[in-house]
């Protein structure tokens, strides 16, 4: 079931089957449901069947780029000598997104098993799990799971008595959303400053420590030892819309709906079901207005644009905007949508690494410009100037964090331009304080 | 060379702006697009430091690619057709300039770099005329004193990182960092350090802007005011390629030249600081002779040359010649005919100081001999032991001084020996009045000439300032001295006919080293 | 920036403190990997990273001081300066924002006695910041205290959590 509301008749749990669970977060009370089946099975596997099944299943990563799983795996070298490593992005901060934090405080044996699975589809003997520093709770949780995992042989030089290695390393980052960019978690990681690298080299053929490196997401591996106990069929099966779009994934509804919180959906069930179906519709006497549906960093559709719109990565497309993380944000018409991009905006600038030019000034830029439209001191040509800003930080830096704040200034002003005009012509009362208040 | 011959990599063809090049694997686009005559515009690309690709100024529309694509690490693929002047690459590019001047503050009017800024240079080229940053406030970060010679004037600082770069990676000290993230980010010293290392100065260049400044040079000459004069350091036997920057005939800096053979695109900042005896004013300004009441008084040159010319011709037995470790090989060579007949002991003068390599270059230090042409007098017979020479001295029949730097006790081991010694000098020497003549000389920046590196690189270099009206280039006087009373005599035309007059260079030219040397000795 | 006292810098790294980190060394093969989990140590013991505390983690992995600042200063959760007893993260980006985030700060701020977002109060109890994203958005107003995540923080539970905190 989701959480932390009960389960709804148009969820399907697959990952979120024991959120809520706190007897799940042991190693027994995992195995007692399933747990450690699929790593067992994987473990008698080679690493072409392991990817291939995973392939299979359309599995494609959870944390928004949606990169076929398999395919991704598929890259890494075959035999080449050099320590091969995994990477489990646990770094979750995209505003809007709250999902990977449910998998690993009420599954994180899940977790382990999945990344277990992975490092013997990558031909890795060792996964690092990055996890945010503010993620404390799942911190405490997933270092427990770990030691018990160790300590029943699941993990370490042996596991399950299959005699191949597969260790298991938690780090804990530091604050920075950015280093939830693969390339600039390898950094956090090695110890330096959170800056994403160019590309190439891609991180196949030099990651981590220049080794060969895949990155997955913690949903994306907590669903692997599901394919792999279950086949890729049962996985590919599951499927309501693009069969591209396959398997489940965990939506986490936030903002102005009556139930806020983590749902897991079959791939194509339409977004008015989530909303208003699942997460309980709007609040009493109020209506929709917009809808982010895959965190931040993804435009703003409508209330229109979401009618008949189904959750997956082809539908969403194909309106506009992007399934990315699944963090769907939903406003109802008491949001001042200036004031929501403003925040947004300042979110990028306080985020942004300083790297590119384009994203350390334009971020900080565009804040405030917003931020003068919000005291009332706005010009008549601040919204060309805006669209023009974020054409100039748009496919011109070394990650797409520019690209992320121009995101909801192009989508906002697009089809929210009445409200950032009424403020422009004073018919709107500025809410932030000016030089002049 | 007796590499095994194996065939090179076959060359790539690459068309930039229309113009097709062919380069190796691996050329990146930058680098390609010099080939073809363009300098795709950039800052924090620089062939001497690793690129990490992120001021963005570099990008350029490949043909087939979906985004522009930074040309600094983007390597040539065959066939490869690249526009850096298509309207999204210019557009591209004036974005950045926009977004860099939003923070920069208007400092040009009392900013050093004004006239060489690399921002100045592009936003006038391809930059908004006006900006469309309104009333909000820029960003402020302090000036900071990096000591001993370097501020850091961090509202200018536009975050290339250079300096970093190479701090981390060429003087291998890593004392500067990125602090802060975003657009609170500048760039931040250890608190208990300085920017002291012995190649530290080189961050003044590599800064495209006037934030990392030099307090040496500030506020000292305006870059528009300045004649720049491709010469060598006469610092050390390294040979480093430099720019002697004058104004109104005064030397006002040293900066790198790039040889990338010698010295990349770096000096160390003791050459760097070595300029000032260039500017020296207490010259010896007129030839001067000792008269029959035994004092020294001017003369003209003519009278000057056949005095030494006297002496030269009477002398019979031993000879010494003292010279000056910055004496040019013409000087050098032309001096030592003037003894061919005596037994000569010729010296020059090399002092010596602590070897400060840069890490990051092979083959590159501040070296031991403070002498830029000790090869070069090598190469012609001289020796390095002035105390010997100067004890032989007493039994010669003729000293030549040659711009030799003496100490008192030096010069009083030298006294007494008035009717043998002949001084050529750029400073008259306090403690030898009684020499027969006293002939004006330039300054390394007052003439043309050529230094041999340590390496055996002849590398020539340029007249930067004038000397003193009556002054003359050591090898012109030498040379007069020689053909004085001849009329047949083998006089050279200038200093490149002089070099070509010793064999021991191989009767090579000027012309012939070109601006990057020309390797004469193993 | 200078510790409140003038009492000499007690080094961290000694004794088991030295042994953890030093054990963590086997998980990596590079000793500057060791860099985020030293800093983390640091602030754990001290409450803060000060500049001598950046120069003992250069010194014990051989990394120069000007590279472990940089390093810090990318991070918002290491703190430079001296911090109240209980440091105080608001969620306040737009998903919560738009739920109410911005009120639960300034009850914080209110009910600290911290005049403002940074300044530690004046019993040196607490300081509140704003924080970008926390990953608990369906759980407005999520609050980081110290390491307690706590999640629906609403102006009127703000007196009641801070009894918690001494």
């Amino acid at each position: 079931m989701g959480y932390p509301h009960p389960p709804h008749a148009l969820e399907t749990p697959v990952l979120s089957t024991h959120f809520g669970e706190a007897a799940a977060r042991t190693f027994d009370g995992w195995v007692k449901r399933g747990g450690y089946e699929g790593l067992k099975k994987a473990l008698g596997m080679t690493p072409e069947q392991i990817f291939e099944e995973v392939k299979a299943s359309g599995l494609r990563g959870r944390g928004g780029a949606g990169f076929g799983t398999g395919l991704k795996w598929s890259f890494m070298p075959k035999e080449d000598g050099k320590p091969h490593y995994l990477v489990c992005n646990a770094d979750e901060s995209e505003p809007g997104t709250f999902k990977d934090r449910e998998i690993m405080r009420w599954t994180p044996h899940a977790l382990l098993e999945g990344c277990a699975i992975g490092c013997l589809g990558i031909r890795a003997e060792t996964c690092y799990i990055f996890i945010r520093g503010e993620y404390t709770e799942p911190l405490r949780i997933l270092q427990a799971a770990l030691a018990e995992a160790y300590a029943n042989g699941a993990l370490g030089a042996n596991a399950f008595g299959s005699g191949r290695r597969v260790d298991i390393i938690i780090h804990r980052g530091a604050g920075a959303y950015i280093c939830g960019e693969e390339t600039a978690l390898m950094n956090a990681l090695e110890g330096r400053r959170g800056n994403p690298r160019i590309k190439p080299p891609f991180p196949a053929q030099a990651g981590l420590f220049a080794m060969p490196t895949t990155i997955n997401n913690v949903e994306t591996l907590a669903a692997v030892p599901h394919i792999i106990a279950r086949g890729a069929a049962w996985y590919a099966g599951l499927c309501k819309s693009s069969p591209k779009s396959t398997g489940t994934k965990l939506f986490s509804v936030c903002g102005h709906v009556m139930k806020p919180g983590v749902y897991e959906v079959t791939m194509g069930t339409p977004m008015r079901d989530l909303i208003f179906g699942i997460a309980g519709g709007m609040k009493p006497g109020r209506t929709l207005k917009a809808v982010i549906p895959g965190g931040s960093s993804v435009p703003i559709l409508t209330a229109g644009e979401i009618e008949d719109l189904p959750l997956d990565y082809e539908g969403i497309q194909a309106r506009g905007s992007l399934l990315g993380s699944g963090g769907v944000i939903v406003m109802d018409d008491t949001t001042d949508m200036v004031y929501q991009i403003w925040r947004l905006a300042r979110f990028y600038a306080h985020e942004s690494c300083a790297q590119c030019t384009q994203c350390r000034e334009g971020t900080s830029w565009t804040t405030r410009i917003l931020e003068r439209i919000l005291k009332g001191e706005g010009r008549p040509d601040d919204l060309d100037l805006l669209l023009d800003l974020a054409d100039n930080m748009t496919g011109k830096t070394i990650c797409v964090l520019s690209d992320s704040c121009a995101t909801p200034i192009v989508s906002g002003i697009k089809k929210f331009r009445s409200e950032f005009d009424a403020y422009l012509n004073k018919t709107r009362a500025p809410v932030l304080a000016g030089a002049g208040a | 060379m007796s590499a095994p011959v194996s065939s090179p990599p076959a060359l790539l063809n690459v068309t930039i702006d229309g113009i097709q090049v062919q380069v190796p694997p691996g050329t990146s686009i930058i680098e390609a697009a010099k080939q073809a005559g363009t300098l795709v515009p950039h800052y924090c690309y620089h062939p001497s430091l690793p690129s990490p690709a992120v001021c963005r100024m570099c990008l350029v529309e490949v043909e087939k690619f979906p985004k522009l694509v930074p040309a600094c690490v983007t390597t040539v693929a065959e066939g490869q057709v690249v526009h850096t002047q298509s309207a999204s690459a210019k557009k591209a590019r004036e974005g950045v300039l926009e977004f860099l001047l939003i923070n920069h503050p208007l400092d040009c009017p009392i900013c050093d770099q004004a006239g060489e800024c690399e921002l100045q240079d592009y936003v006038f080229q391809e930059g908004r005329a006006g900006t469309r940053y309104a009333n909000e406030a820029k960003r402020y970060n302090p000036a900071e004193d990096f000591g001993p010679d370097i501020m850091y004037v961090g509202n200018r600082c536009i975050l290339c990182t250079r300096c970093v770069r190479f701090m981390d990676h060429v003087a291998g000290e890593k004392v500067l960092n990125v602090s802060e993230r975003g657009d609170r980010a500048y760039i931040g010293i250890d608190a208990s350090k300085q920017l002291d290392h012995p190649w530290a100065g080189n961050v003044v260049d590599l800064c495209p802007v006037g934030s990392l400044i030099s307090k040496d040079f500030l506020h000292k000459a305006r870059a528009w005011d300045l004649d720049r004069t491709a010469s060598v350091c006469p610092g050390c036997s390294q040979g480093c390629n430099i720019s002697i920057d004058t104004r109104d005939d005064t030397v006002v800096r040293f900066r790198p030249r790039a040889n990338l053979e010698v010295n990349r695109h770096f000096i160390c900042d003791t050459g760097r600081a070595g300029y000032r005896f260039l500017n020296r004013g207490d010259r010896l300004e007129a030839p001067m002779v000792r008269s029959d009441a035994g004092q020294l008084v001017v003369a003209d040159w003519d009278v000057a040359l056949a005095a030494a010319s006297a002496v030269l011709r009477s002398a019979t037995g031993s000879a010494v010649i003292i010279a000056s470790g910055r004496a040019s090989a013409e000087a050098l060579g032309h001096v030592q005919r003037l003894t061919s007949h005596l037994a000569t002991s010729a010296v020059i003068q090399v002092p010596m100081g602590i070897e400060a390599p840069l890490e990051g270059i092979p083959n590159l230090a501040l070296r031991a001999e403070r002498a830029p042409n000790g090869r070069g007098a090598e190469m012609l017979g001289y020796g390095t032991d002035v105390d010997a020479a100067i004890d032989r001295a007493a039994q010669a029949s003729v000293v030549i001084l040659l711009d030799a730097d003496l100490d008192a006790d030096q010069e009083a081991r030298l006294a007494g020996l008035g009717g043998a010694l002949l001084v050529i000098a750029t400073v008259p020497p306090e403690g030898l009045r009684d020499a027969v003549v006293m002939l004006p000389t330039t300054t390394m920046a007052e003439e043309q000439g050529v230094y041999v590196n340590r390496d055996g690189r002849a590398q020539r270099y340029s007249q930067a300032k004038a000397a003193p009206a009556l002054a003359r280039p050591a090898w012109w006087i030498a040379a007069e001295i020689a053909g004085c009373g001849d009329d047949d005599a083998d006089v050279p035309a200038d200093a490149s006919d002089a070099f070509r007059m010793l064999p021991e260079f191989g009767g090579l030219r000027h012309a012939d080293l070109g601006w990057v040397g020309r390797v004469v000795a193993g | 920036m200078s510790r409140p006292t003038d009492a000499p810098y007690e080094p961290v790294f000694t004794g088991s403190t030295r042994e953890k980190l030093e054990a963590l060394q086997a998980q990596y093969p590079t000793r500057q990997a060791l860099l985020l989990p030293a800093l983390w140590m640091v602030q754990e013991a001290r409450g803060w990273v000060s500049d001598e505390g950046l120069a003992e983690v250069a010194a014990v992995l051989d990394l120069t001081p000007a590279y472990v600042r940089g390093v810090a200063t990318f991070y918002t959760m290491y703190h430079l300066h001296p911090m109240g007893r209980n440091v105080i993260q608001v969620c306040t980006t737009s998903p919560c924002g738009m739920c109410g985030a911005e009120q639960v700060r300034d009850a914080f701020l209110r009910h600290t006695g911290c005049v403002e977002l940074g300044r530690t109060s004046a019993d040196g109890r607490f300081t509140v910041l704003e924080s970008e994203c926390l990953g608990a958005c369906g759980m407005a107003t999520p609050v980081l205290i110290n390491d307690d995540f706590l999640e629906s923080v609403s102006p009127e539970t703000v007196p009641g959590i801070l009894t918690r905190y001494a």
